[in-house]
């Protein structure tokens, strides 16, 4: 078949199950250029090198007219879908109640808590012969353990479930279809989660909690401060993103796990190897299969001269299977060493959240090792959600 | 156990920081700092940063032997 | 026949980062024979890197810096002794305590030392100190710690400007004294050297270019310094950061390619004798050694980068124990990183291979930004201040030769400061008393006649 339909088809829902042989075919082409516009790349070393240029960018607005699917309105721009400086700037804010250089423990200190929260939704399971790893378990764990660290009354759920589930559809990259139901939802959900947001940390302001959205309100350095329409864009994407993409990483895990009951076996009785068997899925399974970018300049990529505006989709899963850059790349293989994996990105834009997803994967995987040894799968594959740039199980049933 | 991060390699990422923050620390937003001899209770923590090392720039291992053959 | 590179007996004088990862890697790529390793100082391998920085503020103890090994290298040790001589006839390694070191092969690692103070009687005074063993760092770091009122740093090189950095981060009064027009001018030539300087007086350094210490004074005790502008600095403690020595006086009599600048070697990292014609059972490694790179228009390197000691201790391993058609050259790009006043410095090319520089992203202003290097018309070195994650894009376009200004379209380039380059303004080092860490010395193997080209 031609590669200029592979879009099409990679973001066909029947390709969910299995698309890693049309990225094997999106490797042997290079760079494939797609009926409908734009660019595919799939290369690990490709790929890498155009994280890493300066002359690409995450901002939609930079894509040319003709190729312009979606639009945002500016104030909506989270930092993930701008460059530097304005990236850096709120990346950095955003990182201050969150990480180093601010706030180097913060996420340290939240390993009990994050043990207990899987501890209960352990419990939950006692007495149950047949479970739905993600309704039970994948899905609620991120989702609680995201809630206490913003600042979000848990029971709010699934009121901000619907606004995420639009949110996400109207970032996913899809081939030929009109965009205008998602884009009209996608922006509702976007304006009224934001305004949800604020409101929770205005409700802060003064009388702080442990909570991110009390320190961006509370914020006593006022070159450290958000605006209102940046609190809200940042709110939206933390919350966003730190309960749609680890639940996909801990099913997947358990998906893998059932498919290599060797390695199963094997990381409960060494389970030092978790650690790294958490970067295996993260390279074998990840969660963010494509990214989109956009030349600001014509930019040669493996021979092919990509022209400015232009969307490039970097397809992070194919890289990540590259047996240019990985030994046996189709092995699961939870001792892999020099594991350079793509399953967070790479540069600038590597992803925000990603060691709090770790330390949720290690506890999750840790915690239900046990409990999988003797569990079967219901159904291989399992149904899986929607999209093909956040790709996992909608649900994945298991026998205990 | 001791540690050395290769700065050659090291890009900021500061996953090790998160992961490990009693033994890494940035300077400023993008300078790392670390103790090379892992201190006690920290070993876990610190084999988690360096499976976590983006850039897989951190090694962690014993001090040569070189007393008697 | 390389079943018989796998066996005899290797000897790897240096028993620092890039005698360590030889023998890792003689052992990887099995070598099955006898394996020493000669040292002068009486500790196991360390990391010296951490001596400027957490050491001497007192986080780290400076013995606490010991290497991990990557594997058991199965070596014997003979650490406190020193190398005196080489026979390369009778293929033998002389040593200041005993009997000769017979070998097979060598490879010699014994790298750099601190560049003395030239006074030997003011040199001697309590409180002048040099750092770069971790014995050096013990004292120094015990001097900072007992609080001085000032510390004055000669030569405001990368160690110089990161002893400044670490007295100021202890609020250590300090004063910083360089003969050239301003810190790092040396390795990062005229407009990062501003920004060096700017950052200095900034975190309170009292910073003092154009001038040169004429004395040390002090009766026993070091108490101050008089300067070449006529003025007297009072201090209690004075450390010397006026570049390195390459180890390489034990070799005078060896008939190799030694002298100053260090021990000069080919590709594949075998050294030279006195006449340019290579040898084939000795090898070099690390700071001591002088290497030809295609890069830079293959005149021969000087570095004294953690990165290139590891990389060239893997290669010239590697080629010990393999036959010809399997060996492989040392082509790495130098690249090195400093940390100093809370900024993250990284270089990759020569930046004194240059004749001009422009800002492709950020600014001075913010403290954080990539500087590109070019020389006639292609990219040879780029440095990022705090945008370390950009800096592989550049080393593909060095390793590419590719041309110089870069183009356009970088999100985060400032109009104006990227568009146009400026001269590179690289100083003859002559004129320094700080020295570049990467340093070209011409193409001459010859131990005697090592010549600097400047650039342009």
């Amino acid at each position: 078949m031609a590669v200029d339909s592979l879009l099409e088809r990679i973001t066909d829902y029947a390709s969910r199950p299995d698309p890693y042989p049309l990225y094997a075919e999106l490797r042997a082409a290079g760079v494939a250029r797609q009926a409908g516009g734009g660019y595919l790349v799939g290369a690990y070393h490709d790929i890498v090198a155009l994280l890493h240029d300066p002359r690409i960018s995450s901002d939609p607005r930079n894509i040319a007219a003709p190729y312009r699917a979606l639009v945002q309105p500016e104030e909506q721009i989270s930092f993930i879908r701008l460059d530097d400086p304005a990236h850096h700037r709120l990346r950095g804010l955003a990182m201050r109640p969150f990480g180093p250089p601010h706030s180097p423990g913060r996420l340290d200190a939240m390993r009990g808590q994050i043990a207990q929260i899987t501890e209960e939704l352990i419990e939950g399971l006692a007495g149950r012969s047949r479970i739905d790893i993600v309704e039970d378990f994948a899905y609620p764990l991120p989702v609680t353990v995201i809630c206490r660290l913003l600042g979000v009354p848990r029971e709010d759920e699934p009121v901000f479930r619907e606004w995420s589930a639009a949110i996400i559809d109207f970032a996913d990259i899809k081939a030929g279809e009109d965009p205008a139901e998602r884009q009209r939802a996608g922006g509702q959900a976007l304006t009224e989660m934001g305004r949800y947001l604020v409101d929770l940390a205005e409700r802060r302001r003064g009388h702080p909690g442990d909570d991110m959205l009390s320190a961006f309100v509370n914020e006593p350095d006022p070159a450290g401060r958000l605006t209102r329409e940046e609190l809200a864009a940042t709110g939206v994407l933390l919350l966003v993103a730190g309960h749609e993409t680890t639940v996909n990483l801990i099913a997947n895990g358990v998906l893998t796990l059932l498919r290599h009951r060797d390695q199963l076996e094997r990381l409960r009785r060494e389970p030092g190897l978790l650690p790294g068997a958490v970067e295996e899925l993260l390279r074998y399974e990840p969660p963010v299969h494509l990214r989109q970018r956009t030349p600001l300049a014509n930019i040669e990529v493996a021979g092919t001269t990509v022209p400015k505006g232009v969307p490039l989709i970097l397809v992070l899963a194919a890289g990540n299977r590259d047996p240019k850059r990985f030994h046996d790349p189709e092995r699961f293989d939870p001792a892999r060493t020099d594991n350079q994996h793509l399953g967070f990105g790479s540069g600038v834009h590597h992803c925000y959240g990603a060691p709090l997803a770790r330390i949720e994967a290690q506890t999750a995987l840790g915690a239900l090792l046990p409990r999988l040894v003797g569990a079967t799968l219901v159904q291989d594959p399992p149904p899986y959600r929607r999209g093909a740039m956040l790709r996992g199980p909608r649900h994945l049933p298991i026998e205990l | 156990m001791r540690i050395v991060v290769d700065l050659t390699r090291c890009q900021g990422y500061a996953q090790c920081v998160f992961l490990a923050p009693q033994v890494f620390e940035l300077h400023g937003e993008e300078a790392l700092r670390y103790d090379p001899a892992v201190p006690d209770g920290q070993l876990d923590r610190v084999r988690q940063a360096a499976a976590a090392c983006p850039v897989q720039a951190i090694l962690v291992g014993e001090q040569v032997n070189t007393g008697a053959r | 026949m390389p079943g018989d590179l796998r066996q005899g007996r290797i000897v790897i004088v240096g028993a620092s980062l890039a005698g360590l990862r030889a023998a890792e890697t003689l052992r990887e790529a099995g070598f099955t024979g006898s394996l020493t390793v000669v040292g002068d100082e009486p500790h196991p391998p360390y990391d010296r890197p951490p001596l400027s920085k957490q050491v001497l503020l007192g986080r780290v103890a400076a013995h606490a810096t010991a290497l991990p090994a990557r594997r058991d290298p199965d070596a014997d040790w003979r650490l406190g002794v020193r190398a005196t001589g080489l026979d390369p006839i009778g293929k033998r390694v002389l040593l200041a305590d005993g009997e000769p070191l017979p070998y097979d092969r060598l490879l010699i690692a014994t790298g750099t030392r601190a560049r003395p103070w030239p006074d030997q009687a003011q040199a001697a005074l309590d409180g002048v100190l040099t750092l770069r063993t971790s014995d050096d760092a013990a004292h120094l770091a015990e001097r900072l710690a007992a609080g001085p009122r000032r510390v004055l740093v000669i030569g405001a090189g990368f160690t110089g400007s990161e002893i400044a950095s670490a007295c100021r981060e202890l609020g250590i009064e300090v004063t910083v004294a360089e003969r050239g027009p301003a810190p790092l001018v040396g390795a990062l030539g005229g407009t990062l050297s501003q920004l060096a300087a700017g950052l200095q007086r900034a975190h309170g350094v009292d910073l003092r270019c154009g001038v040169t210490v004429t004395a040390l004074r002090g009766d026993g005790r070091f108490t101050g310094a008089d300067l070449s502008d006529g003025s007297h600095l009072e201090a209690d403690v004075c450390v010397i950061a006026m570049g390195a020595v390459r180890n390489t006086e034990w070799l005078a009599d060896s008939g190799l390619a030694a002298g100053p600048r260090g021990l000069a070697c080919d590709a594949g990292c075998r050294v030279f004798d006195q006449y340019g014609i290579v040898t084939d059972d000795v090898f070099v490694a690390g700071d001591v050694a002088r290497f030809p790179h295609p890069l830079f228009e293959y005149q021969m390197l000087s570095l004294e980068h953690w990165g290139n000691a590891v990389a060239q201790a893997e290669v010239a391993a590697h080629n010990m124990v393999s036959p010809g058609p399997s060996r492989r050259p040392h082509l790495a790009v130098p690249v090195f990183w400093s940390s100093q006043f809370g900024l993250n410095i990284k270089s990759v090319g020569v930046p004194t291979f240059s004749d001009q520089v422009l800002i492709a992203q950020g600014s001075i202003a913010e403290g954080r930004l990539v500087a590109v290097y070019g020389y006639r018309g292609r990219i040879t070195a780029a440095v990022t201040v705090n945008m370390a994650k950009w800096l592989e894009h550049y080393q593909g376009l060095i390793e590419t030769a590719a041309p110089f200004p870069p183009g356009p379209g970088a999100a985060d380039a400032r109009p104006l400061v990227a568009d146009f380059p400026v001269p590179s303004n690289v100083p003859d080092p002559r004129g320094l008393c700080h020295g570049p860490t990467v340093a070209l010395t011409g193409h001459l193997p010859d131990r005697r006649l090592s010549v600097v080209r400047p650039a342009g």
